[in-house]
C-alpha cells in the first residue's frame, strides 16, 4: 500500500514538473537573434578571414550555434575570447589562449613595383600609394590580415612584428610558482 | 563594532630595515667632476614630451633652454651645462626595459657658462601667475618620484580653493635620504619654497610632515620655520608608504581623496620637499631644473653619499663617483629598494625622477624561492589602501582580469608592501603591474578594433560609392550608346525617306515625263 | 634586451613558509610532550607513527602530481598536519588509527584539492571527524593518567601501540565531557557529576584526554607565544574563546544543573589547541580581522551547540569543518575599506 503510494505520488511529480518543464521552454524561450547580433558586434569587423570563415558575419554565427569555439578570431585576442564568453555564458580557460604577437606589413621598398594590388584588398585602407609609386603601410591602421601579402605579385610585403616603444612597455607576466 | 576595524588613520604598511645612516649624516657632495657628456631625454615627466628646438652643432649656455613644452602637461628641459649639441638620438632610458627614448647629447666644454640670469628684486612680492609662470618655465616637476609637472599642480591649487599646501617630506623608502639632507643643509631655502608655492596658490598655510626617523631635519626645519606661524613641521611615524602622498594626507588630516578625485577636491595641494627647493631655486634664482640630490648607497657602494648630480649625467659615472665596485653589484635600482626599478644597465643618465642610486649585492637581495600561497593573508594586513593582494594575484594568474580589476586592482599603488612581507615571496606587485599593463594594452586594442571597424566602414561606404558612380557612368553611357544608336537610327531613317521622296521624286518626276 | 626585468620590491622580510610552519611545531611541543610524559611510551609511538606516514603520504602525492618533493616536504607542513593530527588521537590509540588519520589529513583533506593552500577544510580536524565516525570504540577509549615512568615500559607499549590493548576497563575511563554527557543521559545533574573534578589539574593538564589536548597551560603559552611573534593573529582566539565563555556563563547561570561552567568548557577537549592552532590555519580562515572575528565567534558558538545539545560531548572537530565550509562565504561579504571608498565600493563623497 506504502509503496503504490509512493508510486503515485512519484509518477504525479515526475509528469507535473515534466510539463511544466515543457510549457516553460515552450513559451519563456529567448529569441537568439539578439545575441548574433552582438556577438557581431564584438568582433572585429575586418572579414579578414583568419577564422577560416568567409568574414565576422559568418564567424559569429558559427559561435553563436556552437560550432565554433570562442577562442576562433586570432586578432580579437585574449580580450575578445573573454568577453565572448562572458556573452555566452561559457567556461573557457583563459590561461591556456595566447595572445598572438600582433605583427603588421611593411613594404620593402627595393622590390615593390607600384602595382597597386595591395592597397585595393586591404580591408582598412592601411596601405597608400598610387600605381608606379612605392607604397606604404600605415602600421597604426595596419590589423595585420594578411591580405596584401597574399596578392603581392613580388613578395615586397613582409609581416614584422611590432616594435615595442617605451611608451607601450609592458611587464611580463611573473612566472608561475613552481 | 565595525568602527573600530575601520578609519585608522595609519593603515597597513611596514617597517623595513632602513640602511639610512649610510648616508644621513654625511654632507651633499657637490664636487663631482663635469662629465664630457650629458644625455638630456626629452621626456622626465607625466604629460606630453618636451620638442627639442635646438640644432646639432649648436652652442648652448648652462641653463639654455633645450626642448620646450608641448600642451598643457608637459614640462620643458634645459642644459645641464655649456657646450656643443652633439646628437639628438635615440639612447636607453633608465627604465627597467632600456629601451630607447629621444634625447639630447651635450658635449660639455669644461667652462660650466651660465646663460645671462636675471634674478628678480623680490620674489615674494611676485604676482601669484608670475610665480607659476617662473616655476613653469625652469622645467621643475615633482621630484619625490612621481614628476608631475609643479606649475600645473601650483595652477590647480590657485584655481581651486586651496586651504593647506602638504609638503611631503616623509621618505619613507629605506636607504634614501636626498631629502633628508636637503632639509638639515638647505632648510631656509626649502622654507623660501614653501611660501613661494603658498603664494602661487593663495593658500593660507602648510604643513610639513617628516618621518620621526629624521630628526636633524626636523629640528631644521623647525628652526627655519620659526617665524612663519603659517607653516607647521610636524612628525609623522615612520612607516612605509607614509610618503605615500595619500597616506600622509590620511595620517595628518583624518581625511582621504575620493578613489575618482585629486587632493585639491579637499581643499589640499601636495608637493614634495625637493621640489620646494627647486621652486625657490626657480624663482628666487631665476635657475632651471638642472640639478638633482640623489643618494648613492648600498653594500657595492665603497662611498655611500648624496650627490648633487646635473640631470644628463650617465649613472655609471656618479657609481664611479662614489667608488662603486662594479664586480659586486648584483642588481642596480633608480629609486628606492620598495618602489624603484631595476636598470639592467648602468650607461642610462640621471634623469629628474631620480632620487636614488642603489647599487645592491647579493646579500641585499635575496633571490626567493616562490612557494605556493598559504593564505597567511599578511599582504591583507600591511597593504596600505585596504586590498586583497592575495586574491587579485590568484586572479590575474588565471588570466581573470574582470575579476583582478573587480577586487580593486585599479586602486593599487604598487607600493611593494605585500610583496614586501609574503612568506611565500610571491611576486604581487609584479602580477599587478603585469595585469595593469595588460589592461592597457586590451584598452589599445580595443580602440583599434573600433579604429579597423571605422576604417572598414569608411571602406565599404566608399567602395559602395564608386560601384553606384561607375553603375550611374556606366549607366550613362549605355543611355549616350543607346541614343547615339537612336539617333543613327533616326538619321538612317531619315536617309531613306530622303532617298524614297527623291525615288517618289524621280518616279513622279519619270511618271510626269512619261505623261 | 636579454636580461629580464625585475620588479621591485628589492628587498623582502626575512619570514618564509618554512619558517612559520618550524615556529608552529616548536609552539606545540611542549603540550605533546606533556601528553608523552603523561600517558606514556604508547603516546610516542603513535606520534612517532602518525608523523612518519603524514611525511610518507605527502611524499607519495608529491611523486604523483610530478613536482619535486623535497622543497615541499623542508616546509614543515606535512610534519605539522601529522603532529595536529596526532594530538587530537586518544594517546593509546593502535597504530593504525594514526596512519589512517595521517592519510586521511594529508590526502583527502589537503593533495587532492591541490595541496598546501588549496585546502576548504582543515586536514587535522577533517581526519578527527572521520576518524571518530568510523572507528567510535577506538577514538573514545581515554587512557588514565600515568606518568612515563610508572607505567608500561618502553617494550610493553610496543605491544600495546602495535597490537592493541587486551585489558581495556583497568586503565582507562570517561573525559570530563564524556562522563557529563553519560550522567545527562541518565537524569544525573551537575555538580554532583563533577565530583572528583579539580579546576587546576585540568588546567595544568592532568586529566584524561586527547594526547596533546590535556594541558591548557603548554597549549596557551605557545598560542600567546605565537601571537608574540606575529605568526597568528589574536583575532581568532580571542572571540572563539570569548563566545564560548560568555554562552557557557549565560547557560550556566540560567540553570547550573544541566549545563556546564565556562571554566570546564574551556579547559576540556580540545578548545584550546582549536582556538590556537585549529581554527587560525591560514588556508582555512577568513582573511580579514572582521572576518576572522566572525568566524572566531562562529566556532565558538558551534561548540557550545554541539556540545550541550548534539549527540557527541565533543563537537570541536564539527565546527571547525562547518565554518571552514563558510569561510569562502565570509571572504566574499566581508573585504577591507578601499582608500578613498565607501565599504559598497563608491568612491567618497566630499561635496
Amino acid at each position: 500500500m506504502y509503496i503504490l503510494s509512493a508510486i503515485i505520488i512519484l509518477t504525479a511529480l515526475g509528469l507535473f514538473l515534466g510539463l511544466s518543464l515543457g510549457i516553460a521552454a515552450k513559451y519563456l524561450r529567448v529569441e537568439s537573434d539578439p545575441l548574433l547580433e552582438k556577438v557581431e558586434a564584438l568582433m572585429p569587423g575586418s572579414q579578414c578571414g583568419q577564422c577560416g570563415f568567409p568574414g565576422c558575419r559568418p564567424a559569429a554565427e558559427a559561435v553563436v550555434s556552437g560550432s565554433a569555439p570562442v577562442t576562433l578570431c586570432p586578432p580579437g585576442g585574449t580580450s575578445l575570447v573573454e568577453q565572448l564568453a562572458k556573452l555566452l555564458g561559457v567556461d573557457v580557460d583563459l590561461s591556456q589562449t595566447k595572445d598572438a604577437e600582433p605583427m603588421v606589413a611593411r613594404v620593402s621598398e627595393d622590390t615593390c613595383t607600384g602595382c597597386t594590388r595591395c592597397f585595393k584588398v586591404c580591408p582598412t585602407d592601411a596601405i597608400v600609394g598610387a600605381p608606379k609609386q612605392i607604397h606604404a603601410v600605415v602600421a597604426d591602421a595596419c590589423i595585420g590580415c594578411e591580405k596584401c601579402i597574399n596578392v603581392c605579385p613580388t613578395e615586397c610585403l613582409q609581416m614584422h612584428p611590432v616594435e615595442v616603444t617605451l611608451r607601450d612597455w609592458r611587464w611580463p607576466k611573473p612566472m608561475a610558482a613552481a | 563594532m565595525l568602527a573600530l576595524f575601520e578609519n585608522p588613520r595609519l593603515r597597513g604598511g611596514i617597517h623595513a630595515e632602513e640602511h639610512k645612516t649610510e648616508t644621513s649624516g654625511v654632507p651633499i657632495a657637490l664636487d663631482m667632476p663635469l662629465p664630457k657628456k650629458l644625455y638630456i631625454p626629452v621626456q622626465q615627466h607625466v604629460g606630453k614630451p618636451a620638442e627639442p628646438l635646438v640644432k646639432v652643432g649648436e652652442k648652448v649656455l648652462k641653463g639654455q633652454l633645450l626642448a620646450y613644452s608641448q600642451g598643457t602637461i608637459s614640462a620643458p628641459v634645459h642644459a645641464p651645462s655649456s657646450g656643443l649639441i652633439a646628437d639628438v638620438l635615440d639612447f636607453p632610458a633608465p627604465h627597467p626595459s632600456a629601451l630607447p627614448i629621444r634625447t639630447i647629447v651635450i658635449e660639455t666644454d669644461g667652462l660650466d657658462q651660465w646663460t645671462p640670469i636675471q634674478k628678480p628684486d623680490d620674489p615674494l612680492a611676485l604676482a601669484a601667475e608670475e610665480i607659476c609662470a617662473l616655476v613653469g618655465a625652469a622645467g621643475v616637476v615633482g621630484l619625490g618620484g612621481a614628476v608631475f609637472p609643479s606649475a600645473v599642480k601650483l595652477d590647480l591649487g590657485r584655481k581651486n580653493k586651496i586651504h593647506t599646501l602638504l609638503i611631503n617630506a616623509g621618505e619613507c623608502e629605506p636607504y634614501l635620504t636626498c631629502d633628508d639632507r636637503l632639509m638639515q643643509e638647505r632648510a631656509s631655502e626649502i622654507v623660501t619654497g614653501i611660501r613661494l608655492m603658498l603664494r602661487g596658490m593663495g593658500a593660507p598655510e602648510a604643513t610639513v610632515g617628516i618621518e620621526d626617523n629624521k630628526p636633524e631635519a626636523y629640528l631644521a626645519m623647525r628652526e627655519a620655520c620659526a617665524e612663519f606661524t603659517n607653516i607647521n613641521v610636524v612628525q609623522v611615524p615612520t612607516r612605509y608608504p607614509m610618503g605615500w602622498d595619500r597616506q600622509m594626507l590620511r595620517y595628518l588630516t583624518g581625511r582621504e581623496i575620493p578613489a575618482d578625485g585629486r587632493a585639491t577636491d579637499i581643499g589640499v595641494v601636495i608637493h614634495n620637499v625637493a621640489t620646494a627647493h627647486a621652486v625657490y631655486r626657480a624663482v628666487c634664482l631665476n635657475q632651471p631644473l638642472i640639478t638633482r640630490v640623489v643618494t648613492v648607497s648600498g653594500s657595492a657602494v665603497a662611498k655611500p653619499q648624496n650627490v648633487e648630480v646635473l640631470i644628463g649625467t650617465l649613472i655609471s659615472e656618479v657609481l664611479d663617483f662614489c667608488l662603486v665596485d662594479k664586480s659586486r653589484v648584483a642588481r642596480l635600482i633608480m629609486g628606492g629598494p620598495m618602489m624603484g626599478d631595476a636598470l639592467p644597465i648602468s650607461e642610462v643618465p640621471v634623469v629628474k625622477a631620480c632620487n636614488g642610486i642603489l647599487a645592491l649585492s647579493e646579500q641585499d637581495i635575496e633571490i626567493p624561492e616562490v612557494k605556493p600561497c598559504i593564505r597567511c593573508s599578511t599582504c591583507i594586513t600591511a597593504c596600505p589602501v585596504g586590498l586583497l593582494p592575495l586574491e587579485m594575484a590568484s586572479r590575474i594568474r588565471a588570466n581573470q582580469l574582470d575579476a583582478a580589476v573587480d577586487l580593486g586592482l585599479k586602486d593599487c599603488i604598487n607600493c611593494g608592501s605585500c610583496s614586501y612581507v609574503c612568506p611565500s615571496n610571491i611576486p604581487l606587485v609584479h602580477y599587478f603591474k603585469f595585469a595593469s599593463g595588460e589592461l592597457y594594452k586590451r584598452q589599445q586594442m580595443d580602440h583599434k578594433s573600433e579604429q579597423t571597424k571605422r576604417l572598414m566602414d569608411d571602406r565599404t561606404q566608399r567602395m559602395e560609392r564608386i560601384r553606384l558612380e561607375q553603375e550611374a557612368e556606366a549607366r550613362r553611357v549605355m543611355e549616350a550608346r543607346a541614343a547615339r544608336a537612336r539617333e543613327q537610327e533616326l538619321a538612317k531613317q531619315q536617309a531613306q525617306q530622303a532617298q524614297q521622296s527623291i525615288s517618289e521624286a524621280g518616279n513622279k518626276a519619270t511618271a510626269e515625263e512619261v505623261q | 634586451m636579454s636580461i629580464k626585468p625585475v620588479s621591485g620590491p628589492h628587498v623582502v622580510a626575512v619570514r618564509s613558509v618554512d619558517s612559520i610552519m618550524r615556529k608552529v611545531i616548536y609552539a606545540l611541543l611542549p603540550a605533546t610532550a606533556w601528553g608523552i610524559f603523561i600517558f606514556g611510551w604508547p603516546a610516542l609511538y603513535l606520534c612517532a607513527v602518525t608523523i612518519f606516514s603524514a611525511v610518507l603520504f605527502e611524499a607519495v602525492c608529491l611523486k604523483l602530481k610530478g613536482v619535486a618533493a623535497a622543497p615541499y616536504l623542508r616546509d614543515g607542513s606535512a610534519i605539522l598536519t601529522g603532529l595536529l593530527v596526532v594530538m587530537t588521537l586518544p594517546p593509546w590509540a593502535p597504530w593504525w588509527i594514526g596512519v589512517v588519520g595521517a592519510a586521511i589529513a594529508i590526502i583527502l583533506g589537503k593533495q587532492v584539492y591541490g595541496g598546501l593552500g588549496q585546502n576548504v577544510f582543515n586536514p587535522a580536524m577533517l581526519a578527527r571527524v572521520a576518524l571518530l565516525i568510523s572507528f567510535p570504540i577506538e577514538m573514545t577509549t581515554w587512557v588514565n593518567v600515568k606518568p612515563i615512568l610508572l607505567g608500561p615500559g618502553i617494550m610493553e607499549s610496543l605491544s600495546i601501540t602495535f597490537s592493541g590493548l587486551s585489558d581495556l576497563d583497568g586503565v582507562t575511563g570517561a573525559t570530563t565531557l564524556g562522563a557529563v554527557k553519560t550522567g545527562f543521559s541518565v537524569h544525573q545533574t551537575l555538580p554532583g557529576l563533577l565530583h572528583d573534578y579539580s579546576a587546576i589539574l585540568a588546567f595544568i593538564g592532568w586529566e584524561r584526554g586527547s594526547l596533546g589536548e590535556t594541558s591548557t597551560l603548554l597549549i596557551l603559552l605557545g598560542g600567546l607565544w605565537l601571537i608574540r611573534d606575529g605568526i597568528i593573529k589574536w583575532q581568532i582566539p580571542a572571540s572563539l574563546l570569548l563566545s564560548i565563555a560568555l554562552l557557557s556563563s549565560l547557560f550556566h547561570l540560567i540553570d547550573s544543573q544541566h549545563y556546564l561552567g565556562p571554566w570546564v568548557h574551556l579547559n576540556s577537549g580540545a578548545v584550546m589547541l582549536v582556538a590556537f592552532f585549529i581554527a587560525t590555519d591560514y588556508v582555512t580562515s577568513p582573511n580579514t580581522p572582521v572576518g576572522q572575528v566572525i568566524f572566531g565567534a562562529g566556532c565558538g558558538a558551534l561548540i557550545f551547540i554541539i556540545r550541550s545539545w548534539g549527540g557527541y560531548p565533543e563537537g570541536t572537530g564539527f565546527a571547525i569543518l562547518l565554518m571552514n565550509a563558510v569561510t569562502p562565504l565570509i571572504d566574499h561579504y566581508i573585504r577591507p575599506r578601499i582608500y578613498g571608498r565607501y565599504r559598497n565600493g563608491k568612491p567618497i563623497d566630499v561635496s
